[in-house]
């Protein structure tokens, strides 16, 4: 464990704050700078102004048709967590900047409609005047009775803390991608349980129309047919056109799975079924409401059984019927699975960034000590994620600590760039391949987008002037989605001039200071992936042939309409897009609505002009050469390499090389300690990925084991017991004290393998040496039974395996340990107050043994001769000379690091596969009895 | 009170610090037998038999076959040039059978099952390529499983125990007969042998209990009561006896007050073991050491263990170990006597149980014989505490170690921690130049 937690847990006493500087100096690379506003008496952990909520939480909104964007649920479900915070008035602001595009319907040359299997879209958004900074997920789910099948939901993660929102980008968006993952395949399950209602709905009403067009043919044999007969037949043939619909959707939904997996080469719709489209297109009636056949989707009630139902080919009006919930549109397995990881994810990113960085930090360097983590650390944990995500946070604030570009920008600006290049630098390859791709339709492109900025000026002008004296501004701190970052900025800062978007995206983050602009698209995170691949492959070919019809009123929105084979599709789209404009303006009409025009459009701009969107990633790369320039030695750290790197100069012991990465990570942490950020007295501290469990445990385990050296004066022994791989039993009668004792004295034992500790907590029959061999700490029941003596009579036979610490009496039995390691580790006289903080103490020594241990072991003269002719004798002498000396221990601290170092060896040669079998070691030693 | 010596937790001649338990046996484990340098087999009353590697540990094979009890195993390997070099072990079982197993496969290589009763031993002479099994007959089998021939119907008891003697003949502890028999190859065929009884030794009070050959021109017998018979290996002979293990008169450092104590069972000879100089009797509780020259005893501890001692072997570094029926394992060095006559009695060795006071009352009658032949004791040098119950056998594997096996089940491998560590450490640099981790050094 790193020791950086535990100075945050020393300053945030306050009467120990001097003792602090008084502290010997931790080495450079751990060291936390102070906080450089300290003078002005500012504390690092004030509450941040302005934020009207206590404590982070989430907000899950929905964008809903009707009434507009409105917040649904908040985790924790606690009236308390959002206090005076306008959640409304939050989810307007955050499912106004939805870039995705919620455009389902048919596609240009598409015969039937088509489900967008569209990708979420992450963006950070900041509200400087509420104090609330969120990490903003949209997503769309899919519900039949929607417009476009689709309903948009963002779940947010609200925090007043900037900096956690932009430092933990990368985790958020990949915790929440896994609730947004897992609610969608709920939905998706759902969606198609729904169509197949429908089609039964849809079946049976045909069955029916059919009987009824028969006898009406029966019933007339003129040689005519009457008005009615051919209404009925018009039904009737939309009813059918409706079930092959229908029956396309349920296609497309359930064959999911498989276009996720051909993302590359999918394609959503065939060329030749443009030929369809045309003759189709003339049926559809663009006046009738959205992407389906008249009135069929509006119709539809559900129905919660499999009866069928006769649909009727009446309208209903949009407010008339009443949305899904959310939990209706989803699985409730699934819908239970993401509420869980989405409580989750609160769990795990409350409380201070701080907290957060330096257990990231600690656990990405821990992960590297390969060798040694299984020793004392809890190893499970750490193969929960990839490397490379680990040290993110330390790379990215490595990288703009050292980029010059950026040094005017402000702080927020350079993380967030960073972090781009940092993603862009993992993901070069495939951003190659597509510039190649796109060159040819680069100056097109760039024509229409500055053709399409002229017309923008001013609209966007208006809204700019409009928000700032409303006092109000919305940052867009960061989105995945490429292409919105560089059409806006562009357009904001009217800056046509640039010949292609690649270098204007580079300067996105200086631009801030410039720009006075209240909405500010910061940077962008590109991602290939993350764009839509329906537009991908549908748009450009639109705008290949009419490259300049952009020039209208709408901007890129109105393209499709000027094109020769109008499809409805588009038509939809640009209607459903100012439906939803105007129905959140007439819900939210208050809310300053012209603020929210421009915002949907600018969600859909990157989608509709897909040109602009596929070019992205190229900005980042001259960002990426300068580094590369700048710091050649850092070469390896862009990628997935650099734990390994990191790793290797470990081993290799190179200090310098691995010191300057440490010093970028303990930058990375003072930044983050010194930025203002949110008050962690006021919420609770972060339970880490997984570990709240172990967290507790820890804590309690620490707290105990404070009592346990201040009570008993005999700690030092039966502590050296256990790191000397000496079995210590404690005997006692009542369960309960004998487990407290054993958890308070856990923290001591090295883990023999990366299974769990071999601590037994409660055994109640005689112990035999097979236990010796897998338990190295045992709770043991005292009985005065006969069963009891047995008990007693193992133990004295086993005495010379064994250290024996009676809980009843207060008595140890065990060697005699004079060695100094422990005195420091179980200092009865120590001001630490806190387990958790104790258990941290532990740890730093702890390690600082294993570091010995690991040095002891690797060192291969220690071990083995130099020439072949070198006695043993001169062998064991140099071992022992180098305990003494170089190690300085003294005593029976050898004694410790050289069963820490048979374990390490034991580690490191054991195969894999192979168990390996457990071995007792032991050493020929007299004990002695300690009392109070 | 306990009167037998104890060494305390400090036990700086113990090499054994290291110690690995081997699972496997569902019963009690009575046989160990080496296989070669590394490898040993293990047999008990499961009916099973486990391969095992001395140095890590591991399971080799598990050998199924027997549905009864293991009662003898043998190892066979054949170094005949001509073939190749077959490792094999012989076993017999209470289910009448033995089987013959091949040690590098694993595999049951034959089975016979012709027997009337029980095999009770097997030995294998391997100048004459032949295995000899003695129960209630005498059988002698070529390395085919052919039966040779076969001496029938000797008593009721059968024969417990066999050694090879010089000139083709066999020695059979028939209870309290001691049977010696004769091969010969048979004068029509090329293939046949005829076992003749040559000759019936009746000299023991009691059943032999152990059978040893020293070398080829003594073997040792020890039977029920204590009797210890030397015995000329070429004209079968009794070379020299002593029956006398309660008498103390023989002895000057036998104490009468402990011979009270002690009940005739106790003074069974258990197992027997020899080197050039000396007969190790393992007797009762006690551990005698007899000299060939001098056929007296010249050093004892009557009360070794808490109850019987079942096995002893004499290392070559002068030290004994025995285990006993009590669970632990001991190590013995045999020393000599520095003392002078004025001298005291050292007290490390005899504090415990008042031995010193005896040996100062016994000095003057000893002096004499203490001025020309130096006298021995045998000091404890360590104990090896692991078996929750009757250690039945143990097997020394030098430095590899020693493996035990008990009545609780376990086989426990004993190891000398310093050198399985400097071991250890020369696997992990192998594996570190394997993985080219030494190469980041640079």
């Amino acid at each position: 464990m790193i020791s950086a937690p535990d100075v945050v847990a020393f300053t945030r006493e306050e009467e120990l704050e001097d003792d602090l500087y008084r502290e010997p100096p931790l080495p450079e690379e751990y060291s936390v700078p102070l906080f450089p506003f300290a003078g002005h008496g500012a504390n690092p952990w004030a509450k941040v102004a302005g934020s009207k909520f206590t404590r982070d939480f989430i907000l899950i909104s929905e964008f809903s048709e009707q009434v507009g964007p409105q917040p649904l649920l908040t985790i924790p479900d606690d009236a308390k967590v959002s206090g005076t915070f306008d959640l409304n008035y939050f989810s307007l602001r955050i499912m106004s900047v939805d870039y995705q595009a919620s455009f389902v319907g048919h596609p240009p040359g598409s015969a039937y409609p088509k489900l967008n299997f569209v990708e979420d879209s992450k963006v950070v958004l900041g509200d400087s005047k509420e104090g609330a900074f969120a990490y903003v997920h949209h997503l769309t789910l899919y519900d039949l009775e929607a417009r476009g099948f689709v309903r948009p939901f963002c779940m947010a993660y609200i925090s007043a803390d900037e900096h956690k929102i932009m430092q933990q980008f990368q985790e958020l968006s990949a915790e929440f991608s896994k609730a947004s993952e897992c609610l969608k395949t709920g939905n998706r399950k759902a969606f198609a349980n729904e169509l197949e209602k429908k089609l039964k709905d849809l079946d049976y009403t045909r069955t029916v129309l059919h009987n009824e067009t028969e006898q009406q043919k029966k019933a007339n044999d003129k040689g005519y047919y009457t008005t009615q007969a051919i209404e009925k037949a018009n039904e009737l043939a939309s009813v059918e056109k409706s079930i092959i619909e229908h029956q396309d959707l349920l296609r497309q939904i359930r064959s999911y799975p498989y276009r996720k997996l051909k993302e590359s080469e999918f394609h959503p719709y065939e060329p030749e079924s443009a030929v369809d489209r045309a003759n189709m297109g003339g049926d559809q009636d663009p006046a009738a409401s959205d992407l389906t056949e008249p009135g069929e989707t509006h119709l539809y009630t559900h129905v919660p059984s499999y009866t069928p139902k006769l649909i009727k080919a009446k309208s209903a009006k949009c407010f008339d019927k009443k949305l899904k919930t959310l939990e209706e549109l989803c699985d409730v397995y699934f819908f239970t699975q993401t509420l869980d990881q989405l409580h989750h994810i609160e769990r795990t990113f409350r409380g201070d960034v701080c907290y957060l960085l330096t257990e990231q930090i600690s656990r990405a360097l821990l992960k590297q000590q390969t060798v040694t983590n299984f020793l004392f650390e809890d190893v499970s944990f750490l193969d929960e994620k990839p490397p490379v995500k680990q040290y993110r946070g330390c790379q990215g604030l490595g990288q703009d600590a050292i980029d010059e570009k950026c040094s005017e920008a402000s702080l927020a600006p350079k993380v967030v760039i960073s972090l781009g290049s940092y993603k862009s630098s993992v993901e070069c390859v495939p951003i190659k391949m597509e510039q190649e791709m796109e060159d040819s339709e680069e100056p097109k492109m760039s024509e229409s987008v500055m053709s399409e900025h002229q017309e923008n000026l001013d609209y966007l002008d208006a809204d700019i002037k409009g928000s700032i004296s409303s006092g109000e501004s919305i940052e867009v701190l960061g989105t995945e989605k490429p292409g919105s970052g560089l059409t806006k900025s562009e357009s904001q800062a009217s800056l046509p001039v640039i010949p292609s978007p690649q270098v204007g995206r580079s300067k996105v983050g200086s631009r801030r200071t410039v720009s006075e602009d209240s909405i500010e698209v910061l940077s962008t995170c590109p991602s290939e992936s993350l764009i839509p691949e329906d537009f991908k492959a549908s748009y450009p070919s639109a705008i290949n042939e009419e490259p300049y019809v952009d020039d209208n009123e709408g901007g890129l929105r109105f393209t499709p309409r000027l094109n020769p084979g109008i499809d409805d599709g588009q038509d939809d789209i640009s209607k459903q897009e100012s439906l939803v404009q105007v129905d959140a303006a007439c819900c939210i009409g208050k809310e300053s609505p012209n603020f929210l025009e421009p915002l949907p459009e600018l969600g859909q701009k990157p989608c509709e002009e897909d040109g602009v969107v596929r070019i992205p990633p190229q900005p980042y790369r001259p960002a990426e050469q300068g580094l590369r320039g700048g710091f050649p030695s850092h070469d390896g750290l862009s990628g997935g390499l650099l734990p390994y790197e990191l790793d290797s100069r470990y081993l290799t012991g190179s200090r310098e090389v691995s010191k300057s990465s440490l010093d970028e990570c303990s930058d990375s942490t003072s930044y983050m300690s010194s930025a203002a950020s949110t008050c962690s007295d006021r919420t609770p501290s972060p339970a880490h990925l997984a570990c709240s469990a172990g967290e507790r445990h820890r804590k309690r385990a620490g707290q105990n084991a404070l009592r346990f050296i201040r009570q008993y004066p005999f700690a030092h022994p039966a502590i050296y017991s256990l790191l000397s791989g000496r079995t210590l039993v404690v005997l006692g009668e009542d369960e309960a004290m004998v487990k407290k004792l054993v958890t308070a004295l856990s923290i001591f034992v090295p883990n023999c393998g990366v299974y769990a500790k071999p601590v037994k907590h409660w055994v109640t029959s005689p112990l035999h040496l097979v236990d010796f061999q897998k338990w190295k700490l045992i709770g043991l029941q005292r009985t005065v039974s006969p069963a009891g003596v047995n008990v007693l009579h193992a133990l004295s036979r086993y005495s010379r395996y064994l250290s024996i610490l009676d809980a009843d009496s207060k008595t140890l039995r065990c060697p005699l340990y004079k060695g100094t390691v422990v005195a420091r580790l179980a200092d009865h006289r120590t001001q630490i107050k806190r387990g958790s903080t104790y258990y941290m103490h532990v740890q730093s020594i702890l390690t600082q043994l294993c570091s010995k241990a690991f040095l002891f072991t690797f060192c291969h003269h220690l071990h083995l001769p130099i020439s072949e002719r070198e006695p043993e004798e001169s062998v064991v002498n140099r071992r022992m000379n180098f305990l003494k000396l170089q190690l300085g221990l003294a005593n029976e601290d050898i004694k410790i690091v050289q069963y820490l170092a048979e374990l390490l060896k034991l580690h490191y040669i054991q195969e894999p596969g192979q168990g390996g079998n457990p071995l007792l070691r032991f050493d020929y030693v007299p004990s002695f009895l300690y009392k109070i | 009170k306990s009167s037998v010596q104890t060494i305390g937790e400090e036990q700086i001649q113990n090499p054994y610090t290291e110690l690995l338990v081997l699972k496997g046996h569902q019963d009690i484990v009575r046989f160990l037998v080496q296989i070669d340098d590394f490898r040993f087999a293990s047999a008990g009353d499961d009916g099973i038999i486990f391969l095992w590697n001395a140095q890590t540990g591991e399971k080799l094979f598990e050998l199924h076959g027997h549905t009864h009890k293991i009662t003898a195993i043998a190892p066979f390997s054949s170094s005949d040039v001509a073939e190749e070099k077959m490792d094999l072990i012989i076993t017999a079982s209470a289910d009448r059978t033995v089987i013959v197993w091949d040690c590098t496969s694993g595999r049951q290589v034959q089975k016979v099952s012709c027997f009337h009763s029980t095999v009770k031993c097997l030995t294998v002479l391997q100048r004459l390529n032949v295995w000899l099994s003695g129960g209630s007959d005498l059988c002698v089998w070529n390395r085919k499983l052919d039966l040779l021939c076969k001496a029938s119907h000797l008593t009721d008891a059968g024969i417990s125990a066999l050694v090879e003697l010089p000139k083709n003949c066999v020695a059979a502890a028939v209870g309290k007969e001691l049977i010696i028999f004769r091969l010969s190859a048979s004068n029509n065929g090329s293939e046949g042998w005829n076992v003749l009884e040559v000759k019936r030794l009746v000299d023991h009070q009691d059943n032999i209990s152990s059978l040893v050959s020293i070398n080829d021109l003594t073997f040792v017998t020890g039977s029920h009561v204590g009797e210890l018979i030397v015995w000329d290996a070429l004209d079968w002979t009794k070379q020299a006896s002593e029956c006398n293990f309660l008498d103390s008169s023989v002895h000057p450092d036998i104490q009468p007050e402990i011979k009270l104590s002690q009940s005739p069972n106790e003074t069974s000879v258990q197992h027997l073991t020899s080197d050039e100089e000396c007969v190790f009797a393992a007797v009762g509780k006690g551990i005698y050491v007899y000299n060939l020259q001098l056929k007296r005893v010249i050093a004892c501890q009557r009360t070794a263990h808490d109850s019987s001692v079942l096995h002893i072997e004499k290392l070559p570094n002068r030290q004994l170990i025995s285990c006993s029926e009590d669970g632990s394992v001991r190590i013995w060095e045999l020393r000599e006597k520095q003392q002078l006559p004025a001298e005291p009695v050292p007290t490390g060795f005899f504090n415990m149980w008042g031995f010193g006071r005896a040996n100062k009352q016994a000095n003057q009658a000893a002096k004499k014989m203490q001025e020309n032949t130096p006298t021995y004791f045998l000091e404890l040098v360590g104990d090896l505490i692991g078996h929750s119950s009757a250690v039945q056998m143990f097997l020394y594997f030098g430095e590899l170690g020693l493996a035990t096996c008990s009545a609780d089940h376990l086989i426990i491998l004993w190891k000398d921690g310093e050198r399985e560590s400097s071991l250890r450490s020369l696997t992990l640099f192998k594996k570190l130049a394997q993985n080219g981790d030494l190469q980041l050094k640079l």
